[in-house]
């Protein structure tokens, strides 16, 4: 299939009707197959180029399920997944490995998704080599230099960093490889106020700089008005709301965005908390 | 006289040169909830771990005191101070997962501490458990009790351990980043029940967070740690109307704040950095010569 690769405003993602069951192993029947639940019911939206889309819903919406089949970590059971002309839903992993490096992930917890007996520089140089790119030391500096951390930090080990500087390696490992898309799912959550402005500063920076899509997964509406310039409101694996995050913000549509919003605790004795 | 009231605590690292907390001083009154702020790495858990007599073994206290109820607990012997803290002092720990044990039903982890430690009888503890899952909203007391932590959502669980924690009417609880791992509408009923409990059994509550959103719903006074540091202490309108230390300004800044598209977060500037860890190196400079 020819590519639609002119830039603009061309989706670089188009989802349709695309939904998501698991099996239920705590109900599975000793003998047969375990009942399934259905984690996303029939989502369509599609990712312009350049976009950064927020995905936020509460514990149990889908949100995570939604990425990790963008990124294709999931199979979908049913729907369609079509990335830059590529329909991606059911390919299998080998048909996949030349796309994988066009779209990458970071991760929620920094600690569990870099291996600590790695230095940084083999855990940014991994991806790299496995994907056979050429000069996998110098990029993977270049990579350190684009995160703003210093090029020694390649020898260290994550155990050595604080949390916002092993972020920072989350981010480092997935740029090294110039995708077009990164999905990035809950990677501020973890960190203290000061730390989590530093990432989304940086993560606002590369969007821009390198041009990249990003979708970015978050519980929290103030992080997500901050970085993104549409919304996904997820609520039990259906789409209850999708606009722009002005609109959204000024005039929220769904009773249930309006509840998350109701539910943040602003900085702010005299907010109306209920 | 406070309830709680830590007078220049420092601990260290066995054998380190530096501080992690740095000649600490604060008071929580009986049935006040105090905010305890700052960023990771801050001293702010620490601060729980010396009340509650849990500090890993690796870090030693260097000197101060802890007085509880008039009592300096850092001058007793270890097991009188065991008891004492046992029975005026509870935790409400921020991972509702890990601190549960995975193997056992929650009926039993509820009752151990009220029947080993304080001695009750097997019974009153089991109606105790059941009035207490009643009081943290649980409607079906009698499942819980005999489920696994698998089995309950994380809200669940931390409904849990909050009962768990009031169960021996204690004088003090420490609440370690009790929300952090929840989204916010499951956040906004658990601070809603500890405030409430809180409330109704007038328990002094130490609340350790990073987050100023949270502390200006539950909180009636803050302090502000930076390196260990107590950088300022303060009522908590106050502090959000006219915050004094430069790092507290830098940390509201840093906060996010949805009503308002114009704010753009900022890290805390480098020179407010400076600033605070001089102060921080003039208090050590001074203590060490002292």
């Amino acid at each position: 299939m020819p590519q639609t690769g002119h830039g603009g405003m061309a989706d670089l993602y188009t989802i349709e009707n695309l939904s998501l069951s698991l099996p239920d192993m705590t109900r599975k029947p000793v003998l047969g197959a375990a009942p399934r639940i259905e984690i996303l019911k029939g989502l369509s939206f599609g990712i312009p180029q350049g976009d950064v889309l927020g995905i936020v819903g509460g514990s149990g919406s889908g949100k995570s399920t939604l990425g990790r089949a963008l990124v294709r970590l999931l199979e979908p059971t049913g729907g369609s997944i079509d990335f830059d002309g590529h329909d991606i839903t059911h390919l299998p992993e080998a048909a996949l490995r030349p796309l994988r490096r066009r779209f990458q992930m970071i991760f929620q917890d920094p600690m569990s998704s870099l291996n600590p007996r790695h230095r940084i520089g083999q855990i940014i140089a991994g991806p790299l080599a496995l994907h056979g790119v050429a000069d996998v030391r110098a990029r993977s500096l270049e990579a350190l230099d684009l995160v703003g951390l210093p090029r020694s930090f390649a020898s260290r080990y994550p155990h050595e960093l604080s949390g916002g500087q092993r972020q920072r390696i989350g981010i480092a490992r997935a740029i090294a490889l110039r995708p077009e898309f990164i999905l990035a799912d809950e990677i501020v959550s973890g960190l203290d106020v000061s730390s989590q402005a530093q990432v989304l500063t940086l993560l606002a920076d590369l969007v821009r700089d390198l041009g990249l899509t990003l979708a970015f997964i978050s519980h929290d509406l103030s992080v997500i008005r901050r970085l993104c310039s549409r919304v996904l409101v997820l609520h039990q694996g259906v789409i209850v709301e999708n606009a722009a995050t002005a609109a959204l913000f000024a005039n929220p549509q769904a009773s249930y965005t309006q509840a998350l919003l109701d539910a943040i605790p602003l900085p702010d004795p005299d907010q109306v908390w209920q | 006289m406070s309830f709680l009231s830590i007078r220049k605590l420092s601990v260290r690292i066995k054998g380190a040169q530096t501080r992690l907390l740095r000649s600490v001083s604060l008071d929580v009154a009986a049935g006040e909830v105090r905010g305890l702020v700052g960023e990771s790495g801050a001293g702010k858990s620490m601060i729980g771990k010396a009340i509650l007599g849990i500090l890993p073994g690796a870090v030693e206290v260097v000197e101060g005191q802890i007085w509880l109820d008039g009592v300096d607990l850092l001058a007793l012997p270890p097991a009188q101070r065991r008891t004492r803290i046992g029975a005026s002092c509870a935790l409400i720990p921020q991972d509702p997962l890990t601190a549960l044990n995975p193997s056992r039903r929650i009926g039993g982890q509820m009752t151990d501490r009220l029947v080993d430690i304080l001695g009750w009888p097997r019974e009153r503890a089991n109606a105790r458990a059941v009035e207490l899952l009643a009081e943290v909203q649980i409607l079906d007391p009698g499942r819980v009790l005999r489920a696994y932590p698998h089995e309950l959502s994380g809200g669940m669980r931390q409904r849990i351990l909050i009962a768990s924690a009031f169960a021996a009417e204690p004088k003090l609880i420490v609440a370690d980043e009790p929300t952090t791992a929840l989204d916010v509408t499951v956040q906004r009923e658990i601070l809603r029940l500890i405030a409430g409990m809180q409330a109704r059994h007038g328990t002094a509550l130490l609340f350790v967070t990073h987050d100023l959103g949270v502390v200006s719903k539950v909180c009636q006074s803050l302090t502000v740690l930076y390196g260990g540091l107590v950088v300022e202490d303060a009522p908590m309108r106050n502090f959000f109307a006219n915050p004094q230390h430069p790092y507290s300004r830098a940390l509201l800044a840093a906060t996010p704040k949805y009503t308002d598209p114009s704010i753009d977060l900022t890290p805390v500037p480098e020179g407010v950095i400076r600033h605070t860890q001089a102060q921080v190196d003039a208090a050590d400079g001074a203590w060490r010569h002292g």
